[in-house]
């Protein structure tokens, strides 16, 4: 039995051509299926439709043998426990501090608003600067319009919502697209099956680059 | 601390109910036995000692994960073990340096304590049990060594397992061929423990590393699965060094002594865990369980910290997690209640039957329920003026 976490909608709209290529397709379609565990061609392949900040816990515990997540999630979670195998190339964006153009430095710490607290310490430490980093679940461009905090750091596509809201990227800190994650003993106990499907999947990738 | 709460326990500190503190001490002993009949010593280490002695090789994950306080008779810092092998390293290198340089074959278990809780069991305090062979330079140790951590699995009725070997030396004569600065080593260390061949080719890239240097390392990642994997590592690292080579061949010379283990397979990037390790690595894996459930590995340098650098080979297991996965439900036990009448004969009777190894409850005078309450199954009665066991 092979359990594949991922989430749903656009992520899961990408990864059904990938995942064809590894001859494997989903029987019902998690945007009209209640179903949590989606049942696929193939008998023993299930696919598990979770939310995408979930992805790396169920691989990491083993209650999903491969995951397919963002960088962005990986990054914040730590996800050295890990394979991470693959760099899909779906869903690309980037992650970036945003804020008022030539907003002047504050005289006291900065305040960052971010969804991605570990990264955002970690990346002004990097940097040398001490932030005060406030954890929001959504809506960051609000932050700075209303004087919650100085800065944002959060993913960055088009930088259309940032400019509507009178906001500029600024700082650029990552790269982001999905990633396939393996769990380390499913790695190794099902290791002809991974296998198998990575190699599948990176001839996919080849070729639609 | 309200009384609804007081009964809390801290973050990742658990302790054992009768049932699971039972089903411990057995594997415990038998543990201790098998050990034993291997011709392991058990040492007992201190639950604390100065840092200094504990932290050794600058692992700074060790550092993290050990609990300080200050000695007040010294004003010198002291930690609580996070991990027992440095102090069996401690105790070969120092106090058994008498015995000269012959083999010296130890075993220990105890509670070590952690700052933060692992983060698949979330458990801070482990129950860490080990063995470690000191004084030989081989792959004869190597093999005894795995072969206990088998056999250990074996006592706990684990058979479904699966054994990932690996040699450090591969991954280190690779680095030192590409002559790389130490937050590079970081960085790089990350990526492949991660297997993430495309983090690992762009930062190869960027740092301008040979073509060759570049295929080897992503060869790397690449070779783990069964026995094929050494020949193909062969070819794949024709131009690498000598150190690489022989590390090969170290982990030939192991794969022939366990032609028999069809469970034995090859991961040439996996050089986890903590920093002391210099040869090979091992670690067994059981499905659905996301982290290795026993590992180990040589470290030929530890020693030399306290004085005396000796080969060394080990490994250790949580005997928390091998009870948890045990699968065997617990064999119903006997018990016999006394009735709490003052008696010389029935004293006897039960200290006879106490003697003959049965378990003997007393009731005591005006207690709240009765034989069966108290889980028994049989029960001493006064027949025919003998006291005599009769079924419930």
């Amino acid at each position: 039995m092979l359990k594949i976490a991922l989430s749903k909608g656009r992520i899961f709209k990408e990864i059904l051509p990938l995942l064809a290529q590894a001859e494997i397709e989903p029987l019902d379609d998690p945007e009209t299926s209640r179903k949590l565990i989606l049942d696929t061609n193939l008998k023993d392949v299930k696919l598990v439709i979770i939310r995408a900040t979930d992805v790396p816990t169920y691989v990491e515990y083993g209650a999903a043998d491969i995951g397919i997540a963002g960088k962005d999630v990986l990054l914040e979670f730590g996800s050295q426990r890990l394979y991470e195998p693959l760099d899909l190339q779906i869903a690309r964006c980037r992650l970036m501090v945003a804020g008022f153009k030539n907003a002047p430095t504050p005289r006291n710490r900065l305040r960052i608003a971010t969804k991605y607290i570990n990264v955002a310490k970690q990346y002004y430490a990097e940097q040398g600067i001490q932030v005060e980093v406030i954890k929001l679940y959504g809506s960051m461009e609000l932050a700075p319009l209303v004087g919650l905090a100085d800065r944002i750091v959060d993913l960055v596509e088009t930088g259309n919502t940032l400019r509507a809201n009178g906001l500029e990227p600024l700082e650029f800190i990552a790269d982001i697209s999905s990633r396939l994650v393996v769990n380390k003993a499913s790695m190794k106990m099902k290791h002809k099956r991974i296998k198998d499907l990575i190699q599948k999947m990176q001839l996919a990738i080849d070729t639609k680059n | 601390m309200t009384y609804q709460n007081r009964w809390l326990l801290p973050v990742g500190i658990t302790e054992a109910l009768p049932k699971e503190a039972k089903r411990l001490e057995k594997l415990r002993r038998q543990l201790l036995d098998l050990y034993q009949t291997w011709g392991y010593e058990q040492v007992m280490p201190p639950m604390i000692e100065y840092l200094d002695s504990l932290l050794v090789s600058a692992d700074k994950e060790l550092d993290l994960k050990t609990f300080k306080l200050t000695d007040q008779l010294t004003g010198k810092l002291m930690g609580i073990r996070a991990d027992m092998t440095p102090q069996v390293s401690r105790i070969d290198a120092h106090y058994l340096k008498h015995r000269g340089d012959i083999p010296n074959r130890l075993c220990y278990l105890g509670t070590v304590l952690h700052t933060y809780p692992d983060s698949f069991t979330g458990l801070r305090s482990p129950f860490q049990v080990g063995a470690e062979l000191y004084g030989h330079k081989g792959v004869a140790s190597d093999v005894e060594i795995l072969s206990l951590m088998l056999e250990t699995l074996h006592q706990t009725k684990i058979t479904e397992y699966h054994v990932d070997i690996g040699h450090v030396g591969i991954y280190e004569g690779l680095l030192q061929q590409m002559q790389l600065y130490p937050t590079q080593e970081s960085l790089l260390f990350d990526a492949v423990q991660r297997k993430a061949s495309t983090e690992i080719k762009s930062l190869l890239a960027e740092w301008g590393i040979p073509p060759l240097l570049k295929t080897m390392m992503q060869a790397l990642i690449e070779l783990n699965g069964c026995e094929g994997v050494l020949q193909e590592a062969r070819q794949r690292f024709e131009h690498a060094t000598t150190k690489v080579h022989q590390a090969l061949d170290y982990l030939d010379a192991l794969s022939q002594h366990f032609g028999h283990v069809d469970k034995l397979h090859f991961d040439l990037a996996e050089v986890s865990g903590y920093h002391y390790y210099t040869g090979t690595v091992f670690a067994a894996y059981i499905a659905e369980h996301g982290q290795a459930i026993a590992q180990g590995g040589r470290y030929d340098n530890i020693g030399r910290d306290f004085g005396r650098a000796r080969p060394s080979v080990g490994f250790s297991t949580d005997l928390r997690a091998l009870v948890s996965l045990q699968a065997i439900a617990d064999s119903p036990t006997s018990a016999i209640f006394a009735p709490p009448i003052q008696d010389n004969a029935l004293l006897v009777k039960i200290n006879g039957l106490r003697q003959q190894g049965h378990k003997v409850i007393c009731g005591l005078e005006g207690q709240q329920g009765d034989a069966n309450m108290m889980r028994c199954d049989q029960m001493l009665q006064l027949i025919e003026g003998k006291w005599q066991v009769v079924a419930l």
